[in-house]
């Protein structure tokens, strides 16, 4: 397989004033004054994407995702390393940074495409489909400053994906829009992926990265902490925030609770389509706590089949063990593997106060022939 | 749909294409080389900025002429009429030297502050940062051209004829001066953002610069007599904006020699060397210009690399 993204030990520091002395009047009267200190945003970040891959970077605030995307893009430039790219380029970045307020839809159209490296003929080309996507042609020859937010971003974004570029970067854009013009921007990426162009997603939803990533890359304060499959790094990622929430835990609750094992009365997690199971869950708790518990079911792929209301569980941990009782009365899932998650949160279901990913692994046997992942029981009958 | 023959085709496509390198340093030839290839975003910004300036404005573009014209004007009054500076058809001397000084004021006065501006953009966006000051130059080449077509009529009204066997000088003494403006242009950009006021020291040099060319005076009737004296005439001329500015005015006033409207008495107003002569300084001038602007974006890739920082 090509490799179209080679980013081989990045480092990226920054310089953080203090004191700015941003003037030369100011620099002369204070010459040693100003102390500024280093940061490092990226540490030694090494990794290849190959032609067609689906790549997920997540990382909460801070965690360098974005100073990474802007170094691949070429915004920032990486103080220690190099970044080695192949083919085009098209980065959907805080869409519609390079737009001009003053100008027309249309002029912008082509101003934005000059800033992407596209010649006036290549826009020429695809100009009416850009607006066709955008949805805005009734205003393409109004000016910029006119638009409302959403069409700002609409004809962004449909200058982007329209240009043909080899390599996509989307940067927690996905969220604008209305939800029927963001599952036409996701519908987009996944014809991408169909034409086997390269993406990069950085984003801190889960969800979508499960979604759309066949790989996720975890960040955590500038360090690359997990680099593989979609459900395995975004386990570290969870594990990595939950970490990062005992630091800031007032109570001091985490840590105190665990979810020590998960058995089933036969031993086997083995089920028949249609049948339930009983998990048997083992809770050491230090001390005493009411909260909910919470249930997760993935398939392999990372798609979530169903989250449990992390309101609808009590239960009422005594220091000590405690045994707690989880029924899938009957699954109405497909043959494959699917792995389940348990937690304890709060009583307002808010903060996690315990967590294991991949608690169990159910494999569920089924005879039919359906195809996904709900075994619907479709009847078609000619009348 | 069948994948493999999407995919196939452009993973064949991208094996074979050049790579791309981002990194702390960029030489000097890939930083030329990316800029010209990006050249028709510099176009696009220029038209851009044109638009812009005048968009909501039914006089358009001439609104850049009411300024200069103005100045012209002025300047006619206070050292033709009220100082009695002598010089016959002074109004045309005056206005082939104002062109030149325009092109470079405006260019070097709108850059300077372009990247602090324009913070939003090259913190976002992917391109040469100096392509922005490069645009401002390009703005400025647009208002020149416009003046020197206002010129040219202007002549024709006059029936003042220019030195015709000079007229080849221009086109390489524009080069001359565009280089220079886009080297100083530059540099002034990436300065501008380590230190703030600059934007408003630039303003007092560029007009203690005005005075130090000879656009309102005469170099060869005021000052050479003295310069020369000392052996100090290269002096003058280290200004690069000097030489055009005397070629301009070469060709467009064209005598060197005339008699004062007041007293009668000769004077020496421009230089009186060959064609061969202004040719030779003006390819000399824009050799070195040329470097300059090499140069520049050296310091400017040196400066470029803390602007997230400083911006």
């Amino acid at each position: 397989m090509t490799t179209v993204i080679e980013v081989r030990d990045v480092t990226k520091q920054f310089k953080i004033h203090h004191e700015r002395h941003q003037s030369l009047k100011e620099r002369l009267l204070h010459p040693r004054s100003g102390s500024t200190e280093l940061f490092n945003a990226l540490r030694d970040v090494s990794f290849d994407v190959g032609v067609g891959e689906t790549v997920g970077i997540v990382g909460h605030n801070g965690s360098g995702k974005s100073t990474l995307l802007k170094c691949i893009c070429g915004v920032l430039k990486p103080s220690v390393g190099q970044i080695r790219l192949r083919g085009s380029l098209a980065a959907l970045l805080e869409l519609g940074a390079g737009f001009q307020p003053e100008l027309s839809g249309r002029d912008n159209v082509y101003l934005y495409g000059a800033m992407l490296g596209l010649s006036r003929r290549t826009v020429d080309a695809v100009f009416d489909e850009i607006v066709e996507f955008s949805e805005i042609a009734p205003f393409i020859d109004t000016q910029v400053k006119f638009y409302s937010s959403g069409m700002y971003v609409r004809l962004a974004f449909a200058v982007a994906v329209n240009v043909d570029p080899d390599i996509l970067v989307v940067d927690e854009v996905l969220a604008v829009g209305d939800e029927r013009f963001q599952a036409k921007c996701v519908d987009r990426i996944q014809r991408f992926q169909r034409e086997g162009r390269t993406i990069l997603l950085v984003t801190h939803n889960a969800d979508q990265v499960r979604a759309l990533c066949d790989r996720a890359i975890v960040l955590d304060g500038g360090d690359l902490v997990a680099d593989g499959p979609t459900h395995e790094s975004l386990r570290v990622f969870r594990e990595r925030l939950l970490d990062e929430a005992a630091e800031h835990d007032p109570e001091k609750l985490l840590g105190t609770i665990q979810i020590e094992s998960v058995t089933t009365p036969s031993g086997s997690f083995e089920v028949r389509n249609g049948a339930g199971i009983h998990l048997d869950v083992t809770v050491s708790a230090q001390s005493a706590f009411s909260g909910n518990f919470v249930v997760e079911v993935f398939t392999r792929a990372g798609l979530l089949v169903s989250r449990s209301d992390a309101q609808g569980a009590p239960v009422n941990l005594a220091p000590g063990a405690n045994r707690v009782a989880v029924d899938l009365p009957s699954l109405p899932l497909l043959d494959g593997v699917y792995d389940v998650n348990l937690g304890v949160v709060d009583a307002h279901g808010h903060t996690v106060v315990a967590w294991r990913e991949g608690a169990a692994s159910l494999q569920v046997i089924y005879d039919g022939r359906e195809g996904g992942i709900v075994a619907l029981g479709t009847a078609v009958t000619q009348l | 749909m069948d994948e493999a023959s999407l995919a196939g085709p452009r993973e064949r496509a991208l094996a074979e294409a050049p790579v791309r390198v981002v990194s702390a340093r960029v030489g000097l030839g890939r930083r030329l080389a990316t800029l010209w290839s990006r050249r028709e975003l510099l176009w696009g910004l220029v038209f851009s900025d044109i638009r812009i300036k005048y968009k909501n404005s039914a006089l358009g573009i001439f609104w850049s002429m009411l300024s200069p014209a103005f100045t012209l004007a002025v300047y006619y009054m206070v050292f033709s009429l009220f100082l009695k500076n002598g010089i016959p058809n002074f109004v045309v001397y005056l206005f082939a030297g104002l062109v030149v000084w325009n092109m470079f004021l405006t260019a070097v006065s709108t850059a300077t502050g372009v990247i602090v501006d324009r913070a939003a953009l090259v913190k976002k966006v992917s391109f040469p940062r100096e392509i922005l000051a490069l645009s401002n130059v390009g703005a400025a080449i647009v208002y020149f051209v416009v003046q020197i077509v206002v010129l040219v009529v202007f002549l024709a009204v006059l029936r003042h004829a220019p030195a015709w066997g000079f007229l080849w000088l221009l086109p390489v003494s524009f080069l001359a001066l565009a280089a220079f403006s886009a080297a100083l242009s530059v540099v002034m950009s990436a300065v501008n953002v380590y230190f703030r006021d600059m934007k408003h020291l630039i303003e007092v040099v560029l007009q203690l610069w005005f005075w130090l060319t000879p656009v309102v005076y005469s170099y060869e009737n005021s000052i050479a007599p003295h310069l020369a004296a000392h052996g100090l005439s290269v002096l003058y001329f280290l200004n690069p904006v000097t030489l055009v500015v005397v070629t301009f005015q070469r060709v467009f006033y064209v005598t060197p020699v005339v008699h004062s409207t007041v007293t009668g008495q000769v004077l020496h107003i421009l230089p009186t060397w060959s064609f061969d002569r202004f040719f030779l300084l003006n390819l000399a001038l824009l050799g070195l210009s040329l470097l300059a602007f090499v140069v520049a974006e050296a310091v400017f890739g040196r400066l470029e690399g803390n602007f997230e920082s400083e911006l």
